[in-house]
Parts: structure tokens; sequence; C-alpha cells
């Protein structure tokens, strides 16, 4: 029931509103026309709203800079962050709404400490730890993960494989061992793939320095991103809202905890792996200081990074740097554009009742 | 598949989802503890070691409060947190005010342009801080930016102005472009809130014959205060924690008088590599948003019921 008077007011503000509008909306109009004017019409005066004699000179330019790497470092960098932030965020988020649990109180009263601090105080000491920890054991670790949930994707599927059989299968001996061989060879070939992985010439750990440290990596940006409770927040607010009755009639039914995470839990909070999934990968994508203070060498950049450093070594080719800035923000604003909807919804879900 | 019996009395049960519950929690919570919650307690160590590059790790000394005491005797320091606080004095109630007005203005619209405004208030922030201030510093340039070809159009200045280099300029291009940058979030936040206001009692009021800006003080204003209370220290915590702009426009320049707490720093972390100082600067900078955030959180766990 609104009232819809056109009082003076009202005129006057939606002037006003367009006016500041177009005022943040101009700088990226001017990244996507100045990205195709050459250096002297970038910065005549008075300015060319439009460019009239297009080039494509700048991105020329730009790709003998490794702008693609530093494209492709920058994608590899959000996707990553992502998938952890949502997979670890969400298991989390579950557990601090739905389960009552022992030391539940302290586990939270830290994770909304540590959101209340500021994310940059922790980067000098990371810095730091980055150096110190060494890009191998990482391999080894995410090996070892890898080869944990495999098995336990074989042993579950092996399982209920039995369970479907027809009770006069199952009291078959034979299909037993069938099935058990099956277990040990499926287990066996898993574990030889993963050494092949790491081990064989030019494998993931062979190629691997003894000592890489983790800093100049791609890791070195994305682990402390995970590392960030935000999410956690965001999913256990969206967790909240499972009806207790749901979960309690999946474990009447005999639903194992981890299925009924997957295929009860998840699908009522697709919403949040929506919000949490475009957040994260937008903040990722412009998380400048963390870039800054953990990649150096000029192939590992981020696509905002390769900017800043064009900027120093070119201060003064407005076009050369608009067709970067272009690179960098165009892709991430179609996407802010497309999924908008779940952002904001993130936005308000991870602040209001905070 | 063994089900749970009905009737487990309530430890066990506890007890099993505990086990369950850290289960769910451990690779975040392993994340959280390695990469947030270490590198945290180190910070607060090596505050109170002398760290240079000269003093390699197995040299480093322990000083205890020396760095502290430095610190709030270092002139540089000192004038990096006044910068600070003229940043956060100017630009928190701006950000608020302003994006209380535009609210107000757009969350009674048609969906459309509702969300039409939202993401043009937003751009600058998907659009990344290092691909604004491209533009922006191409509008400031001092030879062939377009503020001064403006200005000097209309007569208003006669000579080219260095903005970015100028004392008297410098930290107030700062705050215009911080401004566009940071208003996205409490538009979205307030738009949501006014949305939520209770929407019997504006109507009970205009009944009574109450004029809008008696409704927007006595009726929405109240029950947007959380919101705005969030809105508050959340962008202080953001204005505290500026740094990308002073980098890539100014380096603190000129004259130091766009050096905030937090470009200074990054100087000292790794510039000139002193660690344990730069630390001693993270955890005073940590202290101060703390408190601000803790009364934030007192205040409005008071205020949020309605």
């Amino acid at each position: 029931m609104k009232k819809n008077k056109i009082t003076p007011y009202k005129v006057i503000s939606v002037i006003i509103l367009c006016v500041v509008a177009f005022t943040f909306v101009f700088p990226f109009y001017w990244i996507i026309t100045g990205a195709f004017k050459s250096q002297s019409v970038a910065i005549a005066l008075p300015p060319e709203w439009f460019p009239t004699e297009p080039t494509l000179a700048n991105f020329e330019r730009l790709f003998k800079n490794p702008a693609l790497q530093w494209m492709l470092n920058t994608v590899l960098m959000a996707l990553g962050s992502m998938l952890l932030v949502c997979g670890t965020a969400s298991l989390c988020g579950y557990a601090l709404a739905k389960k009552r649990f022992y030391g539940q109180s302290i586990v939270f009263g830290l994770i909304i400490c540590a959101m209340a601090l500021p994310k940059q105080v922790v980067l000098v000491p990371l810095v730091r730890m980055m150096a110190n920890l060494r890009l191998r054991w990482l391999y080894y670790a995410i090996g070892v993960v890898a080869v944990i949930a495999l098995v336990m994707i074989v042993v579950t599927a092996v399982k209920n494989s039995y369970n479907w059989l027809p009770a006069e299968a199952r009291r078959d001996w034979k299909v037993k061992d069938y099935l058990f061989h099956l277990l040990v060879a499926a287990i066996a070939v898993l574990a030889v793939v993963y050494l092949v992985v790491l081990f064989m010439p030019g494998g993931l750990i062979v190629k691997t320095k003894e000592n890489t440290p983790m800093t100049d990596t791609l890791w070195a940006v994305i682990l402390p991103t995970v590392g960030w409770p935000f999410g956690v927040f965001l999913m256990k607010q969206f967790s909240e809202t499972i009806p207790n009755e749901i979960l309690e009639a999946a474990r009447i039914d005999g639903a194992g905890e981890l299925n009924t995470f997957l295929t009860v839990v998840c699908p009522i909070i697709k919403p949040g792996f929506g919000a949490l999934a475009i957040f994260t990968f937008i903040n990722t994508w412009n998380d400048y200081f963390l870039q800054l203070i953990m990649l150096q060498s000029r192939a590992n950049l981020t696509i905002s990074l390769g900017i800043a450093t064009l900027q120093a070594e070119f201060a003064t080719n407005y076009g050369l740097m608009m067709a970067g800035a272009a690179l960098g923000a165009v892709p991430i604003v179609a996407i802010f554009l497309i999924f908008q909807k779940f952002f904001t919804q993130g936005i308000t879900m991870g602040a209001v009742k905070g | 598949m063994a089900k749970t019996p009905a009737r487990l009395n309530s430890h066990a049960l506890k007890r099993h989802e505990t086990v369950v519950a850290y289960l769910f929690m451990l690779p975040a919570l392993f994340f959280f503890a390695a990469f947030v919650i270490l590198p945290m307690v180190m910070g607060v160590v090596t505050s109170l070691f002398n760290y240079t590059m000269k003093n390699p790790v197995s040299a480093e000394t322990f000083i205890g409060l020396k760095n502290y005491i430095d610190l709030f005797q270092d002139k540089t320091f000192l004038r990096a947190m006044l910068n600070t606080l003229i940043l956060v004095v100017v630009t928190v109630p701006a950000v608020t005010l302003f994006s209380l007005w535009v609210s107000s203005a757009i969350y009674q619209m048609k969906e459309g342009v509702r969300s039409f405004f939202r993401c043009v208030f937003y751009l600058p922030v998907v659009t990344g801080t290092v691909a604004v201030v491209v533009v922006w510093k191409w509008m400031f340039d001092g030879y062939s930016g377009i503020l001064n070809y403006v200005l000097s159009a209309l007569g208003l200045i006669d000579k080219n102005i260095m903005w970015l280099g100028d004392t008297r300029f410098a930290i107030w291009c700062i705050i215009l472009i911080m401004f566009t940058t940071y208003v996205g979030q409490p538009i979205v936040l307030y738009v949501a809130a006014l949305g939520n206001v209770d929407q019997s009692l504006v109507e009970a009021a205009q009944v009574d014959g109450a004029t809008d800006l008696q409704v927007f003080w006595k009726i929405k204003w109240p029950q947007v205060m959380p919101t705005t209370l969030y809105i508050v220290v959340i962008t202080t915590i953001n204005t505290f924690q500026c740094f990308s702009l002073i980098q890539l426009l100014t380096s603190g320049g000129p004259e130091g008088t766009t050096n905030t707490v937090m470009y200074y720093l990054y100087t000292n972390a790794f510039s000139l590599y002193k660690y344990g100082y730069a630390n001693s600067m993270g955890v005073v900078l940590a202290i101060i948003i703390a408190i601000l955030s803790a009364i934030q959180f007192k205040v409005m766990s008071k205020d949020v019921s309605y």
C-alpha cells in the first residue's frame, strides 16, 4: 500500500540521484572506452567521450606482458578459494547451527571475535609463515586427503551395491567375495595412481624443489582466504532456516550424518551456497593487499597486481592502463550483474543478525 | 544401518553429536586455526621482538614493550594515526548519511529500478580499487586531467593544480575516492532494513497526520538503528584499514599528509623489514578496532529486540 504522490521533494531527489549515479558509473564507462584509445587520444583535452578511432594496440601490448597468464592466475585463485570456502564453511556452519555439542559457545565466540578484528593485521605474520611452509608439504597433504575421500567413496559405493542386491544373492558367499576383491582392487588402483601422480618423472613432487616456499604461489592467497571465518558465519545463518523436523525425519529413516548433509541439508541451503560463492569470488578477485604481499614474480601476478605493476612502469600511458583495468573489471562486473540477487542476499544475511 | 534408539539419554546423545560436529567442523577449523589464530598469536609475540634484516630470525632479540614505546614517540606514526582519524571522522558520517538518504529515496521504488540503483552504487566496489584508481588518477592528473580542465574552463582556477601532489588537497582526493568505493554495502543493508520497517506503524502514523519527516525520525530511524550501528562500525574498520588507495595514488605523500597507519605498517614490514615494529602497529590497530567492535556488539544486543 504505497502512496505514489509526486511531490517536489521526490522529483528533486530523483534528479540528484541520477546525477550521483552517473558519477558512479562514469569510471567504469571510461575504463571500457579508454581501453580502445591510443595514448595521445586518451589524454586529449577536451576528452573524447567515445573513441572515434578505436584501436586494439593497447590489448596487443598488454598480451605481450603476460596479461593472459595474469587472468588465468586470477580465475584459478578465485575459483580455488570459492570451492574450498563453500565446502568447508557449509559443513562447519551446518554443525554450528544444528548440532548441540561441547565447546559450541567457545568455537562460535572465537569465530565472531575473529570477524570483528581487522583482517590485515594478521597478514604480516602470515607472510613469514608462508615463507616457512614448503609447497611440497601441501601436495602431500592434498594427496592424503584425496586418497581418504576416494577410499570413503569406494567403500560407500561397494556397501550400497551390496545392500541393493536381492536377499538370496546377499546370502551367496561368492558375491560377497567378489565385492570384497573389487573393494581391495579399487583402493590399490587409487593408491598407485596417487603415487604415480606424485612421484613420476615430471610429477608434482619431483618438479617441486625441496625448499620451494609457499609464498609467490597462488596457494599463499587461497589458504588465508579459506581460513577467514565470514563464510562459516554466513552458512550458519542459512543453516538456521533448516526445519528440525526434516533432519529428524532423515535420522529416523536411518540416513547417516554425511548422507543427511549431502541429500537433505545441501538442497535447502542452496541460496547460501550461491551467496557465499559469489561473495568469495568477487572479494578474492579484488583482494589487492593480500595478493600484493604474497605474490612477486611477474608470471605469478594476478590481474590487479599486473595493472598496478604496469601503472608503475608506464605511468602516463592511460590507454594501456585502461585496457588492463578493463580486462580485470569487465569479467567480474559481468559475474556480479548476473548473480547480484545472491550477492545482495549474502550481504544482508551476513550482517543484520550479527 | 543401525538406527539411533529413540530414547538415548541426553548425555550420550550430546557426546555422539559432539564427535560428529567436530568432524564436520574439522576442515574449516583447521584453516581457521592455521591461517587466522596462529598468525594472530605470532603477530602479538613478534611485536615484542626486535627483528630487522640485519638481525635474522636466529638473532631475534626480546625487547619487551620497546616497540610500543617507540611507536608512540614516532612522529611519522602519530602523523599517520592522525591522518587515519581524519579519514574516519570525515568518511564514516558521510558514508552513513549518504547511504541512508539514497536508500530511503529508492527503497519504495519498483523492484527493477531499486536493484538498478543498488548495482550502480555497488559498481565501484566490484570494479576493484586498482581499476577504479586508474580513472581517478587521470581525473586528478595535473597536466592532462579533466578536473583542472573543467575548473579552468569555468574560470574557477587560473593555473593547473597538482591535486595529488598538493598537501592541501591530496587527502581530500583520497576521501572522495574512498567514499565512492565504500557506500555500496551500506546502501544494500539500508534498503533491506527499511524494507523490514513495520508498515502498519507507518500507516497508523500517517492516518494520525504525521508528516514524512516525523514518520522518518519517530518510526523508521529507531527501527534501522541496529543497521546504522553495524554500518558505522564496518565503515570505521574499513577506513582504518585503508591501504590500496594510498599505495596506488600517493605512496603516503606529499610530506606524509596521506600516510595512514596501514600504509606505514606495510612500508615498515615489507620495505624496511622491521617485522616486530610493524606487528606492534598491527596490534595497536587491532586493539582500537576491537574496542569499537565491542561497543557495537554491546549496543546492538541491547537495541536489537523490538
